[in-house]
């Protein structure tokens, strides 16, 4: 079993309206002189199996074909064994 | 001219709330024969047309459109498309036809967050296509939004691309017919507010052409989206 920590954020050239808004906010609470936010979404799951790499090259297809938009986001993952510290990141 | 009427299947996910709508207008024009189609069932029951109707299809849950994309009709919706079959997305229509990449681009949160509801001018920008027939050039037309994801890009480097192909079908504009920043009511790139796949036969929108079919709902610039659609059926 693995348990995966997953990513999504936007490209790099993509306006991120949720971003610009936050930015927007801050300053209002006293924070100024934050630039670029960007705001994105981590999702955590957990995986069957004994194969890393197996396991990580079936999150990266859930990513591609459903976790993400590869048109307007980008996505990293984590994979870890449960119940040691180990891990494997691609 | 072939005989019989037009088949309009409209697909109903859960969470869809704009099938009604769909339906009892294309039951306004007598050549149309409109019938729902639910999202499971394995096929389109001989459609000439296929409408995706506005809604928040699985809640909208993870992104808009990205769920329904994997309904069991989508693969049958994706076959007929190929053939040259008619696809009309409307707004989650629309956001679920890119998931489904079959048009290009990518729905975003509105700029400023905010929810948008309200009666909208477009300019025409094709009318050699299946769904504007009955539309000039340059025509300004007024049909409303309501969606809070409607925040068009191309994503990374398409744009040019999409634009030298002339796959816009519908910008936003002033009363004018000007596109401007300011008739922009939700940041899409270059105002877009329709576009089309390359082989002219899918377009998705966010504005809503069935509620503009009646005088009674304001308006009757609408029907002509759905006349051009029975026309081109029509003459086969």
């Amino acid at each position: 079993m693995y348990r995966v920590s997953v990513y999504v954020t936007p490209k790099a050239g993509v306006v991120d309206p949720q971003g610009a808004v936050v930015e927007r906010a801050l300053p209002a609470l006293g924070h100024s002189g934050v630039h670029n936010i960007r705001v994105g979404r981590y999702i955590t799951l957990e995986v069957e199996g004994d194969d890393a790499g197996k396991v990580s090259a079936d999150v990266d297809d859930m990513c591609r074909r459903l976790l993400a938009n590869p048109i307007i986001e980008d996505y990293r993952f984590d994979v870890l064994p449960v119940g040691t510290a180990a891990g494997e990141g691609t | 001219m072939r005989a019989g009427p037009v088949r309009f299947g409209i697909v109903v996910f859960p969470g869809s709330n704009c099938e009604y709508d769909a339906c009892h207008v294309l039951s306004t024009f007598p050549e149309a024969e409109p019938y729902y189609l639910w999202h499971k069932d394995p096929d389109l029951r001989g459609a000439d047309c296929i409408i995706l109707p506005g809604g928040f299809s699985y809640g909208d849950y993870l992104r808009t459109g990205a769920i329904a994309r994997f309904s069991p009709i989508m693969q049958e919706v994706t076959a007929f498309a190929a053939g040259g079959g008619l696809v009309l997305g409307i707004c989650n229509g629309f956001q679920t036809l890119t998931e489904a990449h079959l048009l290009h681009g990518a729905l975003r949160r509105n700029r400023g967050l905010r929810f948008i509801c309200h009666p909208q001018y477009l300019r025409v920008e094709r009318t050699d296509t299946p769904f504007t027939s009955r539309l000039r050039v340059g025509q300004v037309i007024q049909i409303p939004v309501n969606h809070n994801e409607g925040n068009w890009t191309a994503g990374a480097d398409r744009l040019q691309e999409i634009e030298e192909q002339g796959l816009v079908a519908f910008r936003y504009c002033d009363a004018e017919g000007n596109v401007t920043e300011a008739a922009n009511p939700n940041g899409a790139t270059d105002n877009v507010a329709g576009i089309l796949n390359e082989g002219n036969n899918i377009l998705g929108m966010m504005p809503h052409p069935e509620r503009v079919c009646e005088d009674l709902t304001g308006g009757t610039d609408g029907r002509a989206v759905f006349q051009s659609m029975i026309d081109r059926v029509l003459e086969g």
